[in-house]
C-alpha cells in the first residue's frame, strides 16, 4: 500500500499526547479549515472523497452531513459513535487507545461543516479506560487552544465530550444511541424522523463511526480527490480491518480497498495465513452481523473471479453467494471450528443484545437461540433447520432498526452454506466437533 | 444493630457529577445518568440498590422508574450484590474460537462457584459478558476497566494470586 | 391544504397530510383496517412495536412510484399523495402477520381459560384470525408470578407483549409515573421494580388500554366471564372526568365499570377510578341503555338487541 492514512504514525511513542501528534503534523486540518474553508467547503471536500460510513452501512459520509437540517434556529449536534460492540471488530479502539487526537481533529472538522457548538463522543462503558485517555486528550486541546471559546481566533466555538455507555450492543444503532447519549434506554427510535432533521435533544444530528472521522483529517489535508484516488469503483480510500480467529497473525490493519481477500488471509504483510497445520473453513468478513461464507465463495465469486476486500466484491452474488464488507471485522475459522456452536455463541450475542422493543427481534432471537441450543448438544430435529431459516426470515426487515436482519443473517447463511453440518449434528445426536 | 450504608456522595464525588451535569443544555440533566450510575456503583460495592438508584434520581431531579428503566437496561450495571472482584469473561465467537470456555471453566473451577455466582468470602464473582471488542487478542477478560487479552489458564492464574494478594477491587471510580 | 390520495386494497380514499397509513385505513374502515396491537390513536407516539400493522407500500406515491423496500408499518408510516397499499391483498402482509402472531404467542400463557380478558382479548382476536393452528415452540415460556400494582390492578406479566401503551397512559393522562418497562429483551417486564402501588386518579386506564390480559381490574377479579355480562352505556355527574361509562352488569348487579371503547377497542374518553372502582351500585348511574357490542364480538353471543346491520352487508347473518 502507498500511504497509510489512519494508522501512519499509529507505532509512533507518545502518540497519544498533543505535543507529539502535533509534531506529527496534527491539527494542521483543522487550521487550514478555520482559515481557508467554509462549512460547506469541508462538506464539498468529504462528499468529493467517497468517504463511506464505516460503522457497517457504508452510507456516503458527505451525503449523510448534506441531510442535516441547516434551516431550523435549533442547535446542531456532531456524535461520534465509539460504541464498538459487533463481535469481531476492535478498531474503533485501537485509535482511540493510541492516537485520540487524531480523532479529536476530526471531531472539529466535523463539527464545523456541520455548524455544532457542542458535540459528544460516545463510547461503549466497557472501555472506560480509552474515555480517560480522550478525556485527557481533549483537557489538552483545550488548553492549547483547539477546542472551547474562538479556536485558533476564527470566531468559531466548539465544546467536545465524551460520555460512556454501559454495556448495551444496540447503542451502536445511532437513534439508540442518541436515546443512550439523553439518558434514556437504549431503545431505537422509529424512523422517519431521521437525525439529521430530529436527532439529540430533537435536534438536527449527525452520527458518525469513528474511523470515518479519523479519516478527516487526511481528507481535508490532501483533498478529497486525493482520497478517492485511493481504493477501488465505489469503495473509496482505506478501510481497517479488525482481523481474529484461527489466523497467525490477528490484529488491525489498514487496508486499501480492493485488495484480494486470498492476499489478505495469506500474505504475511497481513493475516499470515492459517494456524499451522490447519486449513481455512469459513470467514465472516464484516463483523458478526454478516452472512458467514465458505472458503471458496470468500476467495472467489460464484463466477470464479477472486474476492477483493470491497463494499462491491464482497457483496457480489447478493445473499446466494455473496456477504458484506460491514464493519471490517474479519473472523476467520479453520476446519476445527464447528459452524452450528460458532452461530450459537452470535444467536446467543443477538438475544442478549436485543432491545425488547419490537417483538419479531424480541421474541425470534431467543427462539432461535434455544433451537441451536438443542441441535448443538444433540436434541435437534431435521424439521429444527427449516424452522430456523422460516424465523430467521419472517424477523428480516420486519423489525424497527437493524438488530433483526443483524440476528436473522448468521443464521440464515450458516444453514444456506453448512446445512449438511446441521444434519450431521441431528443424525449423529450430538456435535460432531 | 446492622451497618447503615451511607450511599450519598462526597464533596469530590458531588464535584464530578455536577461538572458532568454541565456538559449538557438546561434541563437535559437525565443526560447524566449513566456516567452518575457508573460512578454510584463503583462508590456502593458495585452494584445498584433500590436506595442507590433513588439517590441517583434525586441528585438528577428526575423519577426513581426513570432511573430503574435505564439500570435495568444496560448490562454493566448489577441491580444485586456482587464480589468485591467482578470477574467478566468474554463468551462470544471470536473469544470461543480461541478457547473463552476454558477459561471460564478455569476461573470457575479455581473459585469453586459457577458463572454469575460470588465465592462465600465475598472476594470474587463470575459474570459471563458478550463480545467486548478485543477480539484479536482473543480470549479476554475485564475487571473494572481493566482489559486483560491473550489469556491463558496459566495467566489466569497469575491474576488470581495477584488478587488474592492485593485483595483486589474491581469498584472504583471509573473516572479517576 | 389538498388532500392526499391513497389506496388501500385497491379501495381509495382521501385524507389530510400527515394522516398515517393505519388512519387512512380506519377511514375506509373494514377488512382494510390493520390489527393493532400497540397503537392507540389517544396516546402520543404509541405505535411501532408491535409489528402486526406491517403492511406492503406497492407504490410510494404519485412523484415516486417506486415500492417501499420492506413492509412498513401502517401505525407509523404517513401516507403520500399516489401511495398504493396492500393490506390483505398481499400475500407477503398476511404471511408475515401470521409470522408476527406466532412471535406474539411463544412466551405467551395461552391461558385463556382463567383469563379475565377473554373474550374482549385482542391477542386473541389476532390468534384467531392469524394464527397457526399448532404451536412449534417446545421450549419453555418465560415466567413471572403475578403481583398487585396497587389495591385495584393485578399485573400478569406472562400475558403482556410490551406493547407500551400503560406507560404512555401513565406518562400522558396520570400526574406521575411509577411503572415502566424494566430489564431487556425478552426478560423485559411492566413493573414497578420496588412493590409501588401505582395508585392516581386515573391509573384505572391502564385496564383498559391493555390489549391483553395482563393488566385487569383486581375487583372484578374472577367475578364472570365477561361474555356472561350485560353491558349497558351509563353517565354520572363526575368532577374529575366525563363520568360516561359502559356497566358489565349481571342480572341487577354491577360487576364491573369501564371506560366506552369504540369499534378499534380504544377508549372514547379516559375516565376516572372514582368512576371505574367507587361506584358499583345501581344508584350511583343513570342507566342510557344496552352497549352496541359488534357481532364479531364472543360477548354478542349474549346479545339482546338486534343488531343493524352495517353498509358494507359484511356482517350478514
Amino acid at each position: 500500500m502507498a500511504e497509510k492514512i489512519l494508522l501512519k504514525n499509529i507505532d509512533v511513542p507518545g502518540l497519544a499526547s498533543f505535543e507529539v501528534y502535533r509534531k506529527l503534523g496534527g491539527y494542521s486540518a483543522v487550521e487550514k479549515v478555520l482559515k481557508n474553508f467554509t462549512p460547506d467547503q469541508v462538506t464539498s471536500e468529504v462528499t468529493k472523497s467517497g468517504l463511506r460510513g464505516r460503522g457497517g452501512a457504508g452510507f456516503p459520509a458527505g451525503m449523510k452531513w448534506g441531510f442535516i437540517d441547516k434551516k431550523t434556529n435549533n442547535p446542531r449536534y456532531f456524535v461520534c459513535n465509539f460504541d464498538e460492540s459487533e463481535p469481531g471488530t476492535f478498531k474503533d479502539r485501537h485509535i482511540g487507545q493510541l492516537n485520540p487526537h487524531q480523532l479529536i481533529e476530526g471531531m472539529i472538522l466535523g463539527s464545523y461543516a456541520l455548524g455544532a457548538r457542542t458535540s459528544y463522543i460516545y463510547i461503549r462503558g466497557e472501555l472506560f479506560y480509552v474515555l480517560r485517555i480522550i478525556e485527557k486528550a481533549i483537557a489538552e486541546a483545550y488548553k492549547n487552544g483547539f477546542l472551547g471559546e474562538n479556536i485558533l481566533g476564527s470566531g468559531y466555538s466548539l465544546d467536545l465530550y465524551c460520555q460512556p455507555g454501559a454495556g448495551a450492543y444496540i447503542c451502536g444503532e445511532e437513534t439508540a444511541l442518541l436515546e443512550s447519549l439523553e439518558g434514556k434506554r437504549g431503545n431505537p427510535r422509529i424512523k422517519p424522523p431521521f437525525p439529521a432533521v430530529v436527532g439529540l435533544y430533537g435536534c438536527p444530528t449527525v452520527v458518525n463511526n469513528v474511523e470515518t472521522i479519523a479519516a478527516l483529517p487526511w481528507i481535508i489535508n490532501n483533498g478529497g480527490e486525493a482520497y478517492s484516488a485511493v481504493g477501488i469503483g465505489n469503495s473509496k480510500g482505506t478501510k481497517l480491518i479488525s482481523a481474529c480467529g484461527h489466523i497467525n497473525k490477528p490484529g488491525i490493519y489498514e487496508i486499501e480497498l480492493g485488495l484480494p481477500v486470498e492476499e489478505f488471509i495469506y500474505s504475511d504483510e497481513y493475516c499470515g495465513g492459517i494456524r499451522p497445520g490447519h486449513t481455512l473453513k469459513a470467514v465472516v468478513a464484516g463483523g458478526s452481523s454478516v452472512p458467514i461464507l465458505p472458503a471458496n465463495l470468500i476467495l472467489k465469486t460464484a463466477e470464479g473471479k477472486p474476492r477483493l476486500m470491497s463494499y462491491e466484491s464482497l457483496s457480489e452474488g447478493g445473499f446466494q453467494s455473496g456477504t458484506m464488507l460491514g464493519s471490517g471485522g474479519f473472523i476467520v475459522m479453520d476446519e476445527t471450528t464447528c459452524i452450528v456452536k460458532n452461530l450459537l455463541t452470535f444467536a446467543k450475542f443477538y438475544h442478549h443484545e436485543s432491545c425488547g422493543q419490537c417483538s419479531p427481534c424480541r421474541e425470534g432471537t431467543g427462539w432461535m437461540e434455544k433451537i441451536l441450543h438443542r441441535i448443538e448438544s444433540g436434541h435437534g430435529t431435521m424439521k429444527d433447520i427449516d424452522l430456523l431459516v422460516d424465523i430467521s426470515k419472517h424477523i428480516e426487515g420486519n423489525t424497527i432498526c437493524p438488530l433483526g436482519d443483524a440476528a436473522a443473517w448468521p443464521v440464515a447463511s450458516a444453514i444456506r452454506h453448512f446445512r449438511e453440518e446441521f444434519e450431521e449434528h441431528v443424525k449423529l445426536q450430538k456435535c460432531p466437533f | 444493630m446492622p451497618e447503615k450504608l451511607n450511599i450519598e456522595f462526597n464533596r469530590e464525588t458531588l464535584d464530578l457529577v455536577n461538572k458532568i451535569i454541565k456538559r449538557y443544555p438546561e434541563g437535559r440533566q437525565k443526560s447524566a445518568l449513566l456516567p452518575v450510575l457508573h460512578i454510584a456503583q463503583a462508590e456502593n460495592h458495585g452494584w445498584l440498590s433500590s436506595e442507590t438508584m433513588e439517590y441517583v434520581a434525586s441528585l438528577l431531579d428526575i423519577q426513581p422508574i426513570e432511573v430503574f428503566e435505564v439500570a435495568s437496561f444496560y448490562s454493566m450495571f448489577n441491580l444485586q450484590p456482587v464480589g468485591n472482584c467482578v470477574i467478566e469473561v468474554c463468551q462470544t465467537g471470536p473469544c470461543m474460537l480461541k478457547g473463552s470456555e476454558e477459561i471460564l471453566a478455569h476461573f470457575e473451577n479455581r473459585l469453586g462457584i459457577k458463572a454469575g455466582e460470588t465465592t462465600a468470602d465475598g472476594k470474587f464473582t463470575i459474570k459471563t459478558v458478550e463480545c467486548l471488542a478485543a477480539c484479536g487478542n482473543a480470549p479476554v477478560i475485564q475487571v473494572g476497566t481493566e482489559y486483560h487479552e491473550n489469556l491463558t489458564t496459566q495467566k489466569a492464574d497469575d491474576l488470581l494470586e495477584k488478587w488474592q494478594a492485593e485483595n483486589k477491587t474491581s469498584h472504583t471510580n471509573p473516572y479517576l | 391544504m389538498p388532500l392526499l390520495k391513497v389506496t388501500i386494497d385497491n379501495i381509495e380514499v382521501e385524507v389530510e397530510a400527515g394522516t398515517t397509513i393505519m388512519n387512512a385505513a380506519r377511514k375506509i374502515g373494514g377488512s382494510v383496517v390493520p390489527p393493532a396491537m400497540c397503537y392507540y390513536s389517544k396516546l402520543e407516539g404509541s405505535g411501532g412495536y408491535c409489528r402486526t400493522c406491517l403492511v406492503k407500500v406497492s407504490q410510494g406515491s404519485f412523484k415516486d412510484n417506486r415500492p417501499m423496500p420492506k413492509l412498513v408499518a401502517s401505525c407509523r408510516t404517513p401516507v403520500q399523495d399516489g401511495m398504493v397499499v396492500q393490506n390483505r391483498t398481499s400475500p407477503e402482509v398476511m404471511d408475515n402477520r401470521r409470522a408476527i402472531t406466532e412471535f406474539l404467542l411463544i412466551n405467551h400463557p395461552l391461558d385463556c381459560p382463567v383469563c379475565d380478558q377473554a373474550g374482549e382479548c385482542h391477542l386473541q382476536d389476532l390468534s384467531y384470525e392469524h394464527g397457526l393452528e399448532v404451536t412449534r415452540t417446545e421450549e419453555d415460556r418465560r415466567t413471572f408470578d403475578p403481583i398487585d400494582i396497587g389495591d385495584l390492578i393485578k399485573l400478569h406479566m406472562n400475558r403482556c407483549i410490551l406493547c407500551y401503551r400503560c406507560v404512555k397512559v401513565a406518562d400522558q393522562i396520570t400526574d406521575g409515573r411509577v411503572h415502566g418497562v424494566l430489564g431487556r429483551g425478552d426478560h423485559s417486564e411492566i413493573s414497578t421494580l420496588i412493590q409501588k402501588a401505582v395508585d392516581n386518579d386515573f391509573s384505572g386506564n391502564m385496564i383498559d388500554v391493555c390489549p391483553v390480559g395482563a393488566l385487569t381490574d383486581k375487583t372484578f377479579r374472577f367475578k364472570s366471564r365477561v361474555w356472561f355480562t350485560r353491558p349497558f352505556d351509563a353517565h354520572r355527574e363526575c368532577s374529575k372526568c366525563c363520568g360516561k361509562t359502559v356497566l358489565w352488569m349481571k342480572g341487577e348487579e354491577i360487576l364491573r365499570v369501564t371506560g366506552r371503547k369504540d369499534k378499534y377497542g380504544e377508549l372514547e374518553e379516559f375516565i376516572c377510578n372514582d368512576c371505574r372502582f367507587e361506584h358499583k351500585e345501581n344508584v350511583d348511574w343513570i342507566v342510557e341503555g344496552p352497549r352496541k357490542i359488534e357481532r364479531h364480538s364472543v360477548i354478542s353471543q349474549n346479545h339482546y338487541e338486534k343488531l343493524d346491520i352495517p353498509e358494507d352487508g359484511e356482517e350478514t347473518e
